[in-house]
């Protein structure tokens, strides 16, 4: 079996991986390996031809295919190997992959330094345990997007969508423009989780109704799908009997949540967070296992590609200075979760900290007119006023070098209203 | 018109073992499967469990060929090259009331002529099973008890009677059994008429509709679901044996049953229901699941719920398999009535059909016969050096398709090529595992179906989920309509 | 006089804002909770626009080609500029930003391809 050493190898070439690998190219680290197991980098900005990527990154407004290739090429011109078709199979604590592709067989890879980057997975039907038919025309709504950007392949021509995240709603107004009807997107909670723009210009503009505090409780069907059963829920999310109505369908699309893809984190040792289902990590993006990092969605799950790209570069540069011989353990002082807060990354600090600390959570609820608070030992560090935070809306706090200060005080961070 | 010596209905588990076992004789055998695939009834939607033989009464033919075909799996899997692993039965009492319960089993079990069985109390039981819920008090363990993948071993069955000599036809529903008057049987299969000397009738939940219109030995079969819940591969550390329940006041236990992949079954259910072919799950029927499944398993990961299925048993109102020739239907052998313990039934079963067929058609031994079949030699079980050498041989062996199972293209592609090979989504899922995983198909999807049409020679749009009307997409995005460029 | 609703797209605020009209012209606007607000109300009730971004027929391959308007168009004609691409069939090579549907549907907008393809 054939071996190598690189200084930093960079696992998934989508927006997390591509940034962390040219980040770890200029801090200097001089092999940079980025290993992908699809055909073409991209990840999945590959089946993103809609627009609404990159406003912070370039200040223009691309469709995730632009955004993708302008750090396509970025990795090209800054000299980062990107293997494709290439998979990783196994990832020791001791930094040793093991990947296999067609081109070069099985290899071993012994890494200075790691940067988990593989991304998510879309929630499936049978996860949800939704009962009735398993006949064909139940699609993830990412699995469809691909179907049709991807393959040129229809999946359906009358849908009926269930979860009001973004994928799904951009997904109503792609399969409307491909020609299919689209006759609801039905949402669990009381209110959407995706941009009001995307309920406005995927629902709104070709009169989609969006049916909240509902579910599908049924899925009919004897080979393909025939039609699906709404329901309503209460204030515990269950269905109330007697509120079934009939949608006849031939496409269920599912968008219902996304989980970090962190099987092979789990085989290195990583210690993983419940509350994200990524990694636990410190400031520098390091997990529990020395020299590996973690970035992007399979860290936590992001909704602008901008902060991937932004959060990968620092999870890269750390690489790369980890592979130079700056090693140092992960740090051990909690960054804690309080009131409204969940899923904070980075879970720890170092007793040190060098710069200035970009914290990044989602609300547990809808708070209007709110504070945003960070205290330690004691002390406010941090305090801002939004208008309005809504868990759909990953919110980022920068805690500043010199309010931070240093030790083992634990931070915590919560909502005032 | 065709002429065979057998014709077989009905391609699942005892079906597929008697296409083998009728291979060891010099016959002419031809087995008809109403749907697009082999093994797409009961014998894909079961608990996956080779039964002790404990719970059988005793005196039937349930009893008597749960324990010989018990038994026989050691032999099987080593020639069928199938995964089986006998890590024993433990059926839980949750209260000192159950104990006479379980000692009756053990009794039943004696008599049935089990080995192994016995009684054994709460830390025994702690040290076999440690994550078994603390409310059990006590168990029966039968260590002859074991687990297998009922749909490998359908497919394994199917291939070893192709290699034989058989011709399986599927697609290819059976309207029609008569008597051709000269002792012998025309059977109309996928809209053709054929002459068989002998019939064999293994038509799982519609073996009462076959037999009746032979016999007026009339058999009733009841179609009875069982639903079940499948937790991820990741728990399967959690249990070693097979965990079953005495019946409590809530009704009868479900099993909290690992598989050969590690991955858990909670289930089933029974209930009748009017539908033969209505394989959904209830709200009700999972819910219920879970219910009892807690008594066993106190902590069930709700994350780690992958899918549900359901199954629909032959229940048979004789309560027993119907096996053998009706009183007037020479030649015309039943198998019917098969529900559990039909899974570990079917080795004993296949060769007690066999040998009576070929006893009555006179036929001589098969010296040709191979026993052996090799499974496709897959990326996920092999070590670093097997790999290497896999990949050699043949690249395709690189290119993994099935991330959450570790399924290489060359399985996926193997799996269609072989004979009675998969030729839709599902084909290729319960051949070579790609989309049994975590994310059920939702990475793979896309690429197998790329696969299907290439192997297929069909475009992409034609690839069904299960074949029939089970389409997948609806069409191109793009009408055939070619334009210039603006 | 016609009065029309709508929700603000700029913040997850989504203002539910109110107008009144009198002969296409708006009178009042109501609801916003920001000058963004008021601003993104006159121009989406008296001239709704739209970035469109579609798909295109390639030759000689199975993945189309991701295109998108290089710049709003008038939000009635989304369906008219989505019909005139069904006629078009692209060539490769393709680079980002190439015009594939100049001055769709009689507007200034091209669509334009947001993909390479060798």
């Amino acid at each position: 079996m054939r071996e190598r050493e690189v200084g930093v190898l960079v696992i998934g070439g989508g927006p997390a991986g591509l940034a962390a690998g040219i980040a770890a190219k200029e801090a200097g680290c001089a092999r940079v390996l980025v290993v992908d197991r699809e055909d073409a980098p991209g990840g999945i900005l590959k089946q993103c031809i809609h627009n609404g990527f990159g406003l912070q990154a370039f200040g223009e407004e691309l469709t995730g295919t632009e955004y993708a290739e302008r750090y396509i090429e970025k990795a090209f011109a800054a000299g980062v190997e990107v293997a494709c078709g290439t998979m990783a199979i196994d990832l020791t604590g001791g930094r040793v992959a093991t990947i296999v592709s067609r081109a070069r067989g099985l290899e071993t890879v012994r890494a200075g330094a790691v940067v988990l980057a593989m991304g998510c997975r879309e929630r499936p039907r049978g996860a949800l345990a939704t009962p009735g038919s398993r006949c064909a025309g139940v699609y993830t709504a990412g699995n469809a997007q691909k179907l049709v950007n991807m393959k040129g392949l229809m999946p359906g021509k009358r849908v009926v969508i269930l979860g009001s995240g973004d994928i799904g709603l951009i997904m109503a107004r792609r399969m409307t423009f491909m020609g299919a009807r689209v006759l609801a997107c039905v949402e669990l909670m009381p209110y959407s989780a995706g941009l009001t723009r995307n309920i406005v210009q995927c629902l709104d503009d070709f009169g989609i109704p969006l049916l909240l505090s509902h579910t599908v409780v049924d899925i009919k069907g004897r080979e393909r799908l025939e039609g699906v059963s709404v329901a309503a829920v209460d204030e515990t999310l269950s269905p109330i009997p007697g509120t079934e109505r009939e949608l006849a369908c031939d496409t269920l699309l599912l968008s219902v949540g996304l989980l970090p893809e962190n099987e092979l984190s789990s085989t290195a040792g990583v210690r993983l967070s419940p509350a994200t289902g990524g990694a636990e990590v410190d400031e520098n993006l390091q997990t529990a296992v020395p020299g590996v990092f973690s970035c992007g969605n399979v860290l936590h799950v992001h909704d602008l590609v901008d902060f991937v790209s932004e959060e990968a570069a620092r999870a890269g540069k750390a690489a790369a200075r980890y592979a130079a011989g700056e090693t140092r353990p992960r740090g051990t002082v909690p960054v804690e979760a309080g009131s409204g807060v969940g899923g904070i990354v980075p879970q720890f600090l170092g007793e040190q900290i060098e710069g200035d600390v970009k914290l990044m959570f989602r609300t547990r609820g809808i708070y209007k007119k709110a504070r945003v608070v960070a205290e330690r030992g004691g002390r406010e560090i941090y305090s801002k006023r939004e208008m309005i935070l809504v868990p759909g809306e990953m919110v980022g706090v920068t805690l500043k070098k010199d309010a931070l200060g240093s030790g083992r005080e634990p931070v915590r961070v919560r909502i005032e209203v | 018109m065709q002429k065979y010596d057998v014709v077989i209905i009905g391609g699942g588990v005892v079906g597929c073992a008697t296409a083998r076992e009728l291979t060891r004789y010099k016959l002419r055998v031809a087995l008809f499967e109403g749907a697009p695939d082999i093994c797409s009834g009961q014998s894909k939607a079961n608990t996956a469990i080779v039964h002790a033989g404990f719970d059988a009464k005793p005196g039937t033919d349930k009893a008597r060929f749960n324990v010989i075909g018990n038994a026989m799996f050691d032999t099987l899997a080593r020639e069928l090259d199938v995964h089986f692993e006998r890590n024993g039965s433990i059926v839980l009492a949750f209260s000192d009331e159950g104990i006479p319960e379980l000692e009756k089993l053990v009794w039943r079990g004696v008599a049935n002529g089990v080995k192994g069985l016995r009684v054994i109390r709460a830390e025994e039981l702690r040290n076999l099973e440690p994550n078994v819920s603390a409310k059990a008090v006590a168990a029966l363990f039968a260590p002859s008890g074991g687990i297998v993948s009922p749909y490998e071993l359908t497919f394994a069955y199917a291939e070893n009677a192709v290699k034989n000599g058989a011709a399986i036809f599927r697609e290819a529903p059976v309207t029609d059994v008569r008597r051709d008057g000269r002792g012998g049987y025309l059977v109309r299969a996928g809209g053709r008429e054929c002459a068989a000397r002998a019939v064999v009738n293994c038509a799982g939940v519609h073996a009462d509709e076959i037999n009746n219109r032979v016999s007026a030995e009339r058999i009733g079969i009841t179609p009875r679901r069982g639903e079940y819940h499948i937790v991820d591969k990741s728990y399967g550390k959690l249990f070693k044996s097979a965990i079953f329940q005495l019946p409590t006041a809530m009704g009868k236990g479900v099993l909290v049953a690992r598989t050969v992949e590690d991955t858990i079954l909670l289930g089933p259910t029974a209930e009748d229901i009017p539908d033969r072919e209505d394989k959904s799950t209830t709200a009700g029927g999972l819910a219920k699941v879970l219910e009892r499944a807690a008594l066993t398993w106190e902590d069930i990961p709700r994350r780690g719920f992958i899918t549900t299925f359901s199954g629909i048993r032959a229940h048979c109102d004789k309560d027993d398999f119907v096996l053998g020739e009706p009183g007037d239907a020479p030649l015309f052998f039943n198998a019917a009535g098969i529900e559990s313990p039909g899974l570990t039934a079917a080795p004993a079963i296949a060769v007690y059909l066999a040998e009576s067929v070929a006893q009555r058609l006179r036929a001589a031994e098969n010296p040709a016969f191979d026993p052996v079949r090799k499974a496709i030699p897959a990326f996920r079980t092999m070590d670093a050096d097997e790999r290497a050498a896999a990949i050699a041989k043949n690249p395709d062996y690189a290119k993994i398709v099935c991330r959450c199972e570790n399924v290489s293209e060359a399985e996926i592609r193997e799996c269609i090529r072989r004979p009675v090979g998969a030729r839709s989504v599902d084909g290729v899922k319960f051949r070579a595992r790609a989309g049994m995983g975590r994310c059920q198909s939702g990475f793979c999807l896309t690429r197998v179906m790329e696969i299907l049409a290439e192997e297929l020679g069909v475009p992409e749009t034609e690839i069904t989920k299960s074949g029939g009307g089970s389409y997948l997409v609806s069409g191109r995005i793009f009408g055939e309509e070619e334009g210039g460029r603006a | 006089m016609e009065e029309r609703e709508l929700i603000c797209i700029n913040c997850p605020m989504g203002c539910r804002m109110k107008a009144t009209l009198e002969g296409g012209t708006i009178t009042s606007v109501t609801g916003f909770t920001c000058k963004r607000g008021e601003t993104y109300a006159r121009e989406e009730l008296t001239r709704p626009v739209r970035m469109v971004t579609a798909l295109v027929r390639v030759k000689g391959r199975a993945q189309p080609l991701p295109v998108k308007t290089d710049r709003p168009i008038d939000k009635d004609l989304i369906f008219d500029a989505l019909a005139a691409l069904g006629h078009v069939t692209v060539q490769p090579p393709i680079r980002i930003g190439e015009v594939v549907l100049a001055n769709v549907c009689g507007t200034c907008a091209n669509f334009v391809a947001t993909a390479n393809v060798r």
